[in-house]
């Protein structure tokens, strides 16, 4: 094995930006996500999980909150928030499968895709801006990295948990990535890789990460 | 006043430690902030917290002050009530009034900071005397439906700026400018939100003579008639034939607005035949609306329009289960079934409270939520974060930026 490279933390702020595009019903929400930027659609498929994260483990995206509150179409919310995000490892994957669920929907009711929203319940498209820097952290085994890990910031873990799989295109998280390329324990690597972040807390999942890797060191 | 660390016992340690490191970024640049008054109303008080917390971050801050005389405020008011949506007769006179004022300030002012913050319309001419230097113009208004001739005359100057920031996604449209979404915040070391010992609050309670016998719905909100005081009496009415309860209406500042004083006393009026109505004219006293929110069973803020009610904020933050109208900036706050509970109607803001006053073990789970919401999302940290986020943006045009 070559040489370990230290785990280094690094944490993400991020801003949002506001597009000026707003949906005001299904079928305008499927026009716009063809061409709407991925921050955009990364940010209506993770905003509820950075803000509600204490509130419940499997977060809606906005698209089912907005179907399900403005449109009251219940089955089709369903559909959206069911779409499992951790089976994409790219943002255009996600937006291609939320497009598909609102196509399959407009082919099937298209006077129901068609019908306009009250003034005031129009879905608003945004984006994140992320800004990422190191913590001043690292880690150069298990042990330590358990450690990082315990005292990181919401959005140290969170950025090397999802932000860097799917904005930066890395296919995985970052911490089974270093294990497997840098301790070598494949096992553990996989088993960490196995974790479904979307069905956690973040609170959950970092406490669910340490045990691993406390087990292992 | 409350110095950054202060807030760790808040927020975390990690909060200010990264606040300290994004702020280390912005080293050499400067930061001027302009709006039209140093005292009294939300950006005022706004930048009396923000200023002193950036210069102590190392992000070099100053604030100044136009000058005016009462009619160029005249005009003023009446561009903040058009571009709120309500139908404004402007003159040319006003337009020109507006402009002679906007070039005697870029006149006499010194605007070569590297980052020039304008907040409101008020100084937004002084756009013209921008260089090479970065403008960001803050829109702390409501103008999702602004009256045209007032919104496309301050368009010319809006578009002259490299940056543009408003409250709600619903506030704004597309602009050739890049626009941000940056909220409101509340301050939680201020009076009206640091935690209060039983003594102080039932001094409160006391000296404004509140029962504490019943379950306490509250309203606190001025008498005007966009925070709907009669529709929240109409839905307590709904909830008290099944729940027994008590209405707290109260509010302050009715007494110089003659509007008020007629809304007022429509209120006093409905609410005379029910003892379990108290309508409560309040004097300004930050520790009483903290006291009151606290000792409040829910808290209502049914507003048929509204710019951002941070007051759903401070009922969040103390933990309290709020039944708000989804208007203006209020369904940023709440997240309905999650955080507190949406209404668009009296019925629908009856039927939350009467589902709130009968199941506690829910009322309290949506109040910790809320408390957790706000901490996350509406604490002055955040918004301090926001605003250094946005003067780095400045600098980033991309949508990952490494630093």
């Amino acid at each position: 094995m070559s040489e370990i490279k230290p785990f280094i933390f690094y944490t993400r702020l991020h801003l949002t930006e506001l597009t000026g595009i707003k949906a005001c019903s299904i079928d305008d929400m499927r026009k716009i996500l063809d061409y709407i930027p991925g921050s955009s659609v990364y940010h209506h498929t993770h905003r509820f999980l950075q803000q509600h994260q204490y509130a419940s483990p499997e977060p809606p995206n906005d698209f089912a909150y907005w179907v399900k509150n403005s449109l009251s179409e219940d089955e089709l919310a369903e559909r959206l928030s069911s779409i499992n995000i951790i089976e994409y490892d790219s943002i255009n994957g996600i937006r291609t499968g939320i497009a598909s669920v609102l196509n399959d929907f407009a082919q099937q009711y298209p006077v129901r895709a068609s019908r306009v929203v009250n003034p005031g319940d129009e879905f608003y498209f945004l984006k994140s801006v992320s800004f990422i820097f190191p913590s001043g952290y690292s880690a150069s085994d298990t042990a330590g990295l358990a450690d990082g890990i315990e005292r990181a910031t919401t959005d140290s873990l969170y950025f090397h948990i999802f932000e860097s799989r799917l904005r930066l295109e890395k296919g995985g998280n970052d911490i089974s990535a270093w294990i497997e390329e840098n301790i070598g324990n494949i096992k553990l690597a996989q088993e960490l890789k196995r974790f479904d972040p979307y069905t956690h807390t973040m609170e959950e999942l970092r406490g669910s990460i340490v045990r691993v890797l406390r087990r292992a060191s | 006043m409350a110095k950054i660390e202060d807030y760790a016992a808040v927020t975390g340690q990690p909060v200010i430690d990264d606040l300290r490191r994004i702020s280390e970024k912005l080293a050499g640049k400067n930061v001027r902030h302009v709006n039209s008054t140093a005292v009294g109303g939300g950006v005022a008080e706004i930048l009396n917290r923000m200023v002193p917390l950036l210069n102590e971050l190392g992000v070099e801050s100053q604030w100044d002050v136009i000058k005016g005389g009462e009619e160029f405020f005249n005009v003023t008011k009446k561009f903040h009530n058009a571009i709120h949506g309500s139908h404004e007769k402007l003159t040319r006179r006003d337009f020109d009034l507006f402009m002679e004022t906007g070039r005697a300030n870029m006149a006499s002012m010194k605007l070569d900071g590297d980052i020039i913050y304008i907040h409101d319309p008020q100084p937004i001419v002084l756009v013209e005397k921008k260089q090479q230097n970065k403008w960001i113009w803050r829109c702390h208004i409501d103008a999702s439906n602004p009256q045209q001739d007032v919104w496309e005359f301050l368009m010319q100057f809006i578009m002259k700026f490299d940056a543009a920031v408003f409250s709600a996604p619903s506030f704004t449209g597309q602009m050739a400018i890049r626009q941000f979404l940056i909220a409101p915040s509340i301050d939680p070391l201020s009076e009206k939100n640091r935690e209060l010992s039983a003594e102080e609050m039932d001094s409160v309670m006391r000296k404004y003579s509140i029962p504490e016998d019943k379950p306490l719905v509250t309203q606190i909100s001025r008498f005007d008639r966009l925070k709907d005081p009669l529709g929240v009496i109409e839905a307590y009415k709904k909830v008290k034939k099944n729940v027994d309860c008590r209405l707290l209406l109260a509010g302050g500042g009715a007494s110089d607005d003659p509007e008020g004083a007629q809304v007022l006393a429509e209120v006093q009026e409905m609410a005379k035949n029910d003892p379990d109505i108290i309508v409560l004219l309040m004097p300004h006293d930050e520790v009483a609306v903290n006291a009151i929110q606290r000792r409040s069973t829910v808290i209502v803020q049914k507003s048929l329009k509204e710019g951002f009610g941070l007051t759903v904020s401070e009922a969040l933050w103390k933990g309290k289960p709020v039944v708000a109208s989804a208007v203006g900036g209020i369904p940023l706050q709440v997240a309905h079934k999650y955080s507190g509970m949406l209404c668009h109607s009296i019925d629908g803001a009856a039927f939350a409270i009467k589902q709130l006053l009968s199941n506690p073990a829910y009322a309290r789970k949506l109040g910790e939520n809320g408390r957790e919401h706000v901490r996350n999302n509406f604490l002055i940290t955040r918004h301090l974060k926001e605003y250094i986020l946005l003067f780095l943006s400045l600098y980033h045009n991309e949508d990952v930026v490494s630093l």
